[in-house]
């Protein structure tokens, strides 16, 4: 049985009187340990996916199913326990006003777990930071620095899915390349399930064993990763994004 | 012809913390041509772009031994001869449109500001030609575009919105300094033949800002790769993916690859003798 399971799921947004279809008839299933990619332009609804799975987008239309049961409104503690989220922007996603040791040992506080003083330093190590951060405000961390802050903090709960909204696209190439080499080691050791958006196929490529090409809200195309590879994508718009990505072979 | 040449450029900021090098020394002529500048955050590419405009507020320091633009001494030009030298003939296009664009005015007023203001223009017109240069960007629905606010559009939008304002008058340098980096790869094809076009059919001269060294080397056609503050290693474009420093290759080496290996990426060895 699959982890993550979406079937047929409308998003609809309302706004000036027009309603908006982010997400139109979308299914998709993702296996336990697997890690699955969204791709399509921005505006394609890739990331309101993730953000109704979460509960941060309505589901309009449509189901979302975790381990078999489907999700709650709102998502209850249970929830955050299983599902964690990472987004794109880390100098929007910490407060910018607590400390890295007060995001971190907030949701220990939230879940009533005790011993957050050894949590927190070991979460920290995890994700490579040192220990003296521990109590630096985000504007003193480096772009790189506070995705690893985010991802420790999507991690202090040890969830089993973590959805990842384009997590390097902010970063510098170096250290994109550190920040995926963390993920990778993170679900090696954890056993996590990824399902993560990003617009650079190499980063998806590199990622995810199975791919879900979207454009304009809908799904047009599931690709396995050899796909990517042999270029044999069976619908065009899934070609002409590959071909506007060539460079990402060399 | 030369339009633009820089020798031994230096920015510095006299900070609390003591001198801050921003820029070491960094020389280099641009022709009417698309010179790339890559490096990661932090190497100086911004600010060597900002210094050329000299767009860099104190406490930084700009010391150079010349810089010319067009025969021109840039260096010690008054503030009023380089007011009027930004704009019509050297123009920057800002990284960030979210930070860049001002967040109370409508995108329509902003474009025809310099318009209405420097070329004495009436609105009409003005507006004609803000349309035209927004369509030229591939914006689909420019009229509303014109009556939005910048937090009413996507940072694509914006950053296309940027371009735009900075073609109007028609520069004969545009300082790009990541212009397509918060687009997705289908739009920013087309932003980057827009800047061709400009380059091949106006004899333009572009400096190009980017961390995606993969694009440098596909669109520019001499690259200078820098670090620290300093430029390691100057080489065409069609040569980057060849590129023999150390450095370079470490940054083409962390990028993954459709089809590449799935193993751990290599990181960046920022300690060899030439980081110094």
């Amino acid at each position: 049985m699959a982890l993550i399971e979406v079937e047929n799921l409308s998003v609809v947004f309302h706004t000036h009187g027009a309603a908006v279809r982010a997400v139109d008839g979308v299914t998709l299933s993702v296996g336990a340990r697997e890690s699955y990619g969204l791709v399509g332009e921005s505006g394609s609804g890739k990331s309101t996916i993730l953000r109704a799975i979460c509960g941060l987008a309505p589901i309009s239309g449509g189901s979302i199913r975790i381990g078999g049961e489907p999700v709650v409104s709102p998502r209850g503690r249970d929830f955050s326990r299983k599902v964690q989220m990472v987004f794109q922007d880390p100098y929007a996603s910490l407060h910018p006003r607590h400390t890295i040791d007060r995001t971190l040992s907030e949701p220990l506080a939230i879940h009533g777990i005790g011993d957050s003083d050894a949590r927190v330093k070991q979460a920290l190590d995890d994700v490579g930071l040192p220990g003296n951060f521990r109590f630096r405000y985000p504007h003193q961390l480096s772009g790189g620095q506070r995705q690893r802050v985010a991802i420790a903090r999507a991690l202090m709960l040890k969830p089993e899915i973590l959805l990842l909204d384009e997590p390097t696209s902010a970063l510098d190439a170096s250290v994109q390349a550190e920040t995926l080499n963390l993920l990778s080691r993170l679900r090696e050791e954890r056993g996590l399930t990824f399902l993560m958006v990003s617009h650079d196929l190499a980063v998806i490529d590199h990622m995810c064993d199975r791919i879900l090409v979207m454009q304009n809200g809908k799904s047009v195309e599931e690709l396995q990763r050899a796909d990517l590879v042999n270029v044999a994508m069976k619908t065009d718009y899934a070609r002409s994004l590959f071909s506007a990505s060539a460079d990402r072979m060399l | 012809m030369t339009l633009l040449s820089v020798k031994n450029l230096k920015v510095t900021f006299n900070t609390e913390a003591g001198l801050v090098e921003a820029v070491r020394g960094v020389s280099f002529t641009l022709g009417r041509e698309r010179l790339g500048i890559v490096g990661e955050s932090g190497s100086g590419k911004t600010m060597t772009g900002r210094s050329v405009l000299r767009l860099i507020r104190p406490p930084g320091k700009i010391t150079a031994d010349e810089m010319q633009f067009d025969g021109k001494d840039i260096l010690n030009a008054s503030e009023a001869e380089m007011r009027a030298l930004r704009g019509p003939r050297m123009a920057m296009v800002m990284q960030d449109p979210k930070y860049s664009l001002n967040p109370v005015m409508k995108v329509g007023a902003q474009l025809t500001e310099g318009l209405r203001q420097r070329d004495r223009m009436s609105a009409a017109d003005a507006h004609k030609k803000a349309v035209a240069a927004l369509e030229a960007v591939q914006i689909r629905d420019p009229e509303r575009v014109m009556h939005a606010y910048p937090h009413e559009l996507s940072g694509g939008m914006g950053q296309r919105v940027m371009i735009a304002m900075m073609l109007i008058p028609g520069p004969d340098l545009l300082i790009a300094d990541e212009p397509t980096s918060a687009l997705d790869v289908t739009v920013q094809a087309e932003v980057l033949s827009i800047l061709d076009g400009l380059v091949r059919d106006r004899g333009m001269g572009l400096i190009f800002i980017s961390h995606d060294l993969r694009l440098v080397a596909r669109f520019c056609d001499r690259v200078l790769v820098m670090f620290k503050g300093r430029v390691v290693e100057e080489l065409a474009a069609k040569d980057l993916m060849q590129a023999t420093h150390p450095y370079t290759q470490g940054l083409l080496n962390c990028l993954p690859r459709i089809g590449g290996p799935r193993g751990a990426l290599p990181g960046l060895d920022r300690s060899a003798a030439w980081a110094l």
